[in-house]
């Protein structure tokens, strides 16, 4: 590959042997990789900003090989962090082919939650020069007593795809022991590679010891060709309701014909399901065709990547759990089914597919109604301007920081004073000040507790040196068994009788099934067979299956980004004119029998329809911030009088029905219903409770349930609701539930979007009251997902209309 | 929706979520306390709330204030562990000594704590029968007679329309009745395992059913022979 980069090659010697490597391929070192060396040499931390297909990778590793080739030493020198475990193997095969052609003496070992015991052993005493690892693995590696001495070697550590998860808890905790690793060894120099992101700075700061971003040099890569990008209308026509697309199939089809490998991103595992379904079933040519998402069995997924890379299929349907890692070199085209929901992620996949960064990588959106139709536009824009969404950083966790600071004391005693000022060198954990670190300790201890009770049971201990360390090495196993960041909802296993394990379901899918019941699963119509404890038995169906099962994890919202670009789209009057003639007329439509909101402004209709009376609102703030305001405005009309009876929300808009008439939206739109009706609200709906179910597994509060060491007989297994209850009414102000109200509120109700809507409400709302439905409310109101508000005990009626069916059964 | 229901002979009334309240004896009837079953984790090293004792006696308490029974009887399984009583905290202790103190306050020893020894009041049997109706902890199989006992701790657990309920449920057959755990932390089995229906030792023609307590009133499902909720 030729640089063409006309800015002058920076000035550093590459060692004869790594030039060699570079002109026996043909190749020249790039820009940005010289770019990197020159950081390392000037002592320097760095963060690599670049699109895939850039030689990232290498980038990152150069100066470590020049490093061993100059100097060569004993010891682990460079440790590598990924967030995918998958892509941590992968990146060995990449590293390891070039220093064996160089023919280097340079050891690089992995080490994952999939390494064996005895080798993580082995590497502590006998490190390799280069590790590669996870987020939790090396987190995990701190809590070992030996790790200090192996760690006191190290020179660089490299954290790859920092993009994609530094502002989350895996970030919190990587973050943390970035500052840990740095006490270790003090000159660490610290790499974080990236794909292109809005912000670069956000991350340098992030990467950066005490957030000083000066301290992180910016590395960029060219800019890969721009996307050859197209929208495809469903055989011509935009849909009014619905989020799949699968109108398409017949041209999917065609693409698959006109393309080597085609990759086909859904937004969600059940959507996934059903489009692999319909490919199927429209699949007159043969084609092969898998599906990969993250319910899948592993081995179920490392069968279709490994097929994938042997280029043994033609698409391959799949989620998120693609949007990172593994690089296929040979998919050349990349099709978003459903709304791509913002920018940056939707860069991401394009850059799945052709990773020659001279050629245009060729991807298709799918929108699958009207408004979909104009977030891909949205989108198309962006991505031809190169513009992505901006990222929220919010501060750590206390959950993360009592898993840290427990695993720290496993590896040996520690000073409460000298920890804090190394956790406040990590920039999520700046603002923590004494008292807040004494609480997460008291709260390691003994849970920290108002009601002393368990000072005798304490976990941690003060030594009279004034040190704290662990009272039992027992404590040290448990932790290591429970660690780790990822909780996932309960789950049950699919597997056939003799043990073939297919992936999971959740538990509240799996509740509605019964014995020879059918569903549709990793494509394969299932019968099941039995439900035992944790296990969903299942065999091949004889009966067509109807039913698909969801997983609720975390809706992508609309980023803010794209919705500012569709409400400015919306404005834009003249720019209609390049929407397909179904769009711009349902648009003219709406422009004549309502109105179009002006920039800036928020367009609230009312109109009766049904014998009902309908508000629809259109904020554009995303599924979540409208779902929690759904449920806010229906309080707020209740007590009012207004007799709301339900509410449906989508990414673009909110519509209520209620038996009286709203004549005055504006007090329903201010914004002190945060105040009264949220926290009231937030404590009492589900929201909470998920969100302490994951907090008191990450902290280590309870323990987390491992397939395989199941309690038998008897259900023992904890439920976090009872804890969340007993907790909320003894001491409503423990570190757990705040931890669950920081989560609650960042991420489970998208508060700070809601506050920005109604803080602007007031102001800029344009009241139109009509006669009947407006055309832009028509794809909200065909949508499924109503909810019902809650009249008295919405659990109650459910049971009392449930127990009707079953006494109706029971009649002979 | 009903309020009362007929068991061995007897009217019985669903007192909140999970007790029983027992009109011609006067009793409140609860079981599987679980008391001090947070300290029992904590012991190994999962600080729980240390609140369940406290929160679980207030809610009997409650339920006294509403029924003033003469009789109160917990059908085992106590206390989460043997050395449960020793743990019990201060305020817990007092709200327990003042409850044995108002009513005449019986222990049905279970599983879990295979003895009580009345540190804080009641007096405690093996089992007991009353106007004909056996209470133990664990249902006997092969026991003709009406017999009211805990041990399961069964759960209703449906999805309807599309929304998971969730929630503590009772067990009647014509001559068995299980109860739920009344223990603010003591989870669930879901009433159709087979341990359930094994427990229920039906002979035939015997029809089983779960109450499921409800604001006011309960909602009564019929289960299968096999222990599955009929449709």
């Amino acid at each position: 590959m030729h640089l063409s980069d006309p800015d002058p090659k920076p000035i550093v010697n590459l060692p004869p042997i790594i030039l060699d490597w570079f002109a026996a391929r043909g190749w020249q070192p790039r820009r940005h990789q010289l770019e990197m060396i020159e950081a390392a040499r000037d002592g320097r931390h760095a963060l690599l900003v670049a699109a895939t297909g850039a030689g990232k990778t290498l980038a990152g590793f150069l100066p470590s090989l020049k490093d061993l080739i100059d100097a060569p030493s004993d010891g682990l020198h460079t440790l590598y962090i990924s967030p995918l475990k998958a892509l941590a193997t992968d990146v060995r095969r990449n590293l390891l082919i070039p220093i064996e052609e160089m023919g280097l003496p340079i050891r690089v070992e992995a080490r994952t939650g999939d390494t064996p015991s005895d080798r993580k052993a082995r590497q502590r005493v006998k490190p390799p020069h280069i590790l590669l690892t996870t987020p939790e693995s090396l987190s995990l590696l701190l809590s070992h007593e030996d790790s200090v001495h192996m760690l006191a070697t190290l020179k660089r550590v490299i954290v790859d795809e920092v993009h994609a998860f530094a502002n989350g808890k895996r970030g919190d905790l990587l973050s943390l022991s970035l500052a840990r690793l740095q006490t270790l060894a003090p000159k660490l120099q610290r790499v974080a590679l990236s794909a292109t992101v809005a912000d670069p700075d956000d991350y340098r700061a992030w990467l950066a010891p005490y957030g000083d971003m000066d301290q992180v040099r910016l590395v960029e890569g060219e800019t890969a060709a721009a996307p050859d990008l197209t929208i495809l209308l469903p055989e011509g026509r935009v849909p009014w309701a619905g989020h799949s697309g699968h109108h398409a199939i017949p041209q999917l089809m065609d693409e698959i014909g006109r393309n080597k490998i085609t990759l086909i991103f859904c937004n969600t595992r059940f959507l996934a399901e059903f489009i692999f379904q319909k490919l199927w079933d429209a699949n007159e040519q043969k084609f092969a065709i898998g599906i990969h998402h993250g319910s899948l069995s592993v081995e179920a997924r490392r069968k279709v990547e490994g097929a994938m890379a042997e280029g043994k299929l033609r698409a391959l349907v799949c989620t998120a759990s693609l949007d990172l890692g593994v690089d296929w070199g040979n998919v050349d085209c990349v099709i978003q089914m459903g709304a791509p929901k913002g920018s940056s992620r939707l860069l991401q996949r394009i850059g799945r597919s052709n990773h020659r960064m001279d050629e245009p990588s060729k991807a298709i959106l799918v929108p699958g109604n009207r408004f979909e139709y104009l977030e891909a536009q949205a989108a198309f824009d962006a991505v031809t301007e190169g513009v992505r969404d901006g990222e929220t950083f919010r501060p750590g966790s206390y959950d993360v920081l009592a898993q840290h600071v427990m695993g720290l004391a496993c590896a040996g005693p520690f000073d409460e004073a000298e920890l804090l000022a190394e956790i406040q060198s990590a920039l999520p954990y700046s603002g923590v000040d004494a008292a807040s670190f004494a609480r997460v300790i008291a709260f390691i201890a003994t849970g920290g507790y108002a009601l002393k009770a368990y000072d005798r049971f304490k976990k941690l201990v003060k030594d009279p040196d004034g040190r704290w360390r662990l009272s039992h090495p027992q404590f040290a196993a448990q932790h290591r068994f429970n660690a780790g960041i990822i909780v996932d909802a309960p789950m049950l296993e699919i597997r056939f009788r003799n043990g073939r394990k297919l992936g999971k379901v959740e538990e509240t899918f799996a509740a509605t099934l019964s014995p020879g019941n059918c569903f549709t699963f990793a494509g394969m119509a299932l019968e099941v067979e039995s439900i035992k404890d944790l296990d969903l038995i299942v065999r091949a169906a004889t009966k067509p299956a109807n039913n698909i099962p969801s997983y609720m994890g975390a809706r992508l919202p609309l980023t803010t980004h794209l919705a500012g670009r569709v409400r400015q789209m919306l404005t834009d009057r003249p720019g209609w004119a390049r929407f397909p003639d179904e769009v711009r007329e349902w648009l003219e439509m709406q422009a004549y029998r309502s109105q179009i909101p002006k920039a800036g402004q928020l367009l609230v209709e009312t109109f009766p329809h049904d014998k009902r009376y309908y508000m629809v609102a259109y904020p554009f703030e995303g599924w979540n911030a409208h779902q929690s305001l759904g449920m806010l405005i229906t309080r707020r009309m209740e007590s009012r009088g207004l007799m709301p009876m339900g509410f449906v929300a989508s990414d673009y808009a909110l519509g209520v029905w209620s038996l009286k008439p709203i004549t005055d939206p504006r007090p329903l739109f201010s914004a002190d219903i945060l105040a009264d009706e949220f926290v009231d609200w937030v404590e009492q709906s589900y929201l909470l409770k998920r969100a302490f179910r994951e907090v008191a597994v990450i902290s280590g509060l309870v323990e987390r349930q491992h397939p395989g060491k199941r309690k038998t007989g008897r259900q023992v297994t904890f439920s976090t609701d009872l804890i969340y209850d007993v907790l909320r009414k003894y001491e409503p102000d423990h570190l757990l539930l705040e931890a669950a109200w920081a989560d609650a509120r960042a991420r489970l109700t998208d508060v700070g979007r809601l506050g920005d809507l109604l803080d602007r409400a007031a102001d800029t709302m344009l009241h139109v009251d009509l006669e009947r439905v407006s055309p832009l409310a028509v794809p909200l109101l065909v949508m499924i997902g109503r909810e019902s508000v809650a009249q008295g005990s919405v659990d109650d009626a459910l049971l009392m209309e449930a127990e009707s069916l079953a006494s109706i059964a029971m009649t002979p | 929706m009903t309020q009362s229901f007929e068991f061995g002979g007897q009217q019985f009334e669903i007192a909140g979520e999970a007790a029983l309240y027992w009109r011609a004896q006067d009793a409140l009837l609860v079981s599987d306390l679980h008391l001090e079953k947070a300290s029992a984790f904590a012991l190994y090293g999962q600080m729980l709330p240390p609140y369940d004792s406290v929160s679980t006696l207030q809610d009997i308490a409650a339920l006294c204030s509403k029924y003033s029974p003469v009789k109160i009887i917990s059908l085992g399984d106590n206390f989460h562990d043997d050395d449960g009583e020793q743990r019990l905290a201060k305020s817990a202790a007092a709200l327990l000594v003042d409850l044995t103190r108002d009513t005449e306050w019986i222990w049905i020893t279970g599983n879990h704590d295979r003895t009580v020894s009345g540190k804080w009041g009641g007096k405690a049997f093996d089992e007991l029968t009353l106007s004909g109706i056996t209470l133990r902890h664990e249902a006997l199989g092969g026991d003709p007679n009406p017999e009211i006992s805990g041990h399961f701790h069964p759960k209703f657990r449906q999805v309807l329309r599309g929304r998971m309920v969730k929630r503590r449920c009772f067990v009647k057959t014509p001559r068995k009745m299980i109860m739920p755990a009344f223990g603010a932390l003591t989870g669930g089995l879901d009433v159709q395992d087979v341990a359930i229906i094994k427990a229920c030792d039906l002979a035939d023609g015997e029809g089983v059913e779960a109450l499921v307590p409800m604001q006011s009133g309960y909602a009564r499902f019929a289960l299968n022979k096999t222990g599955t909720l009929a449709k």
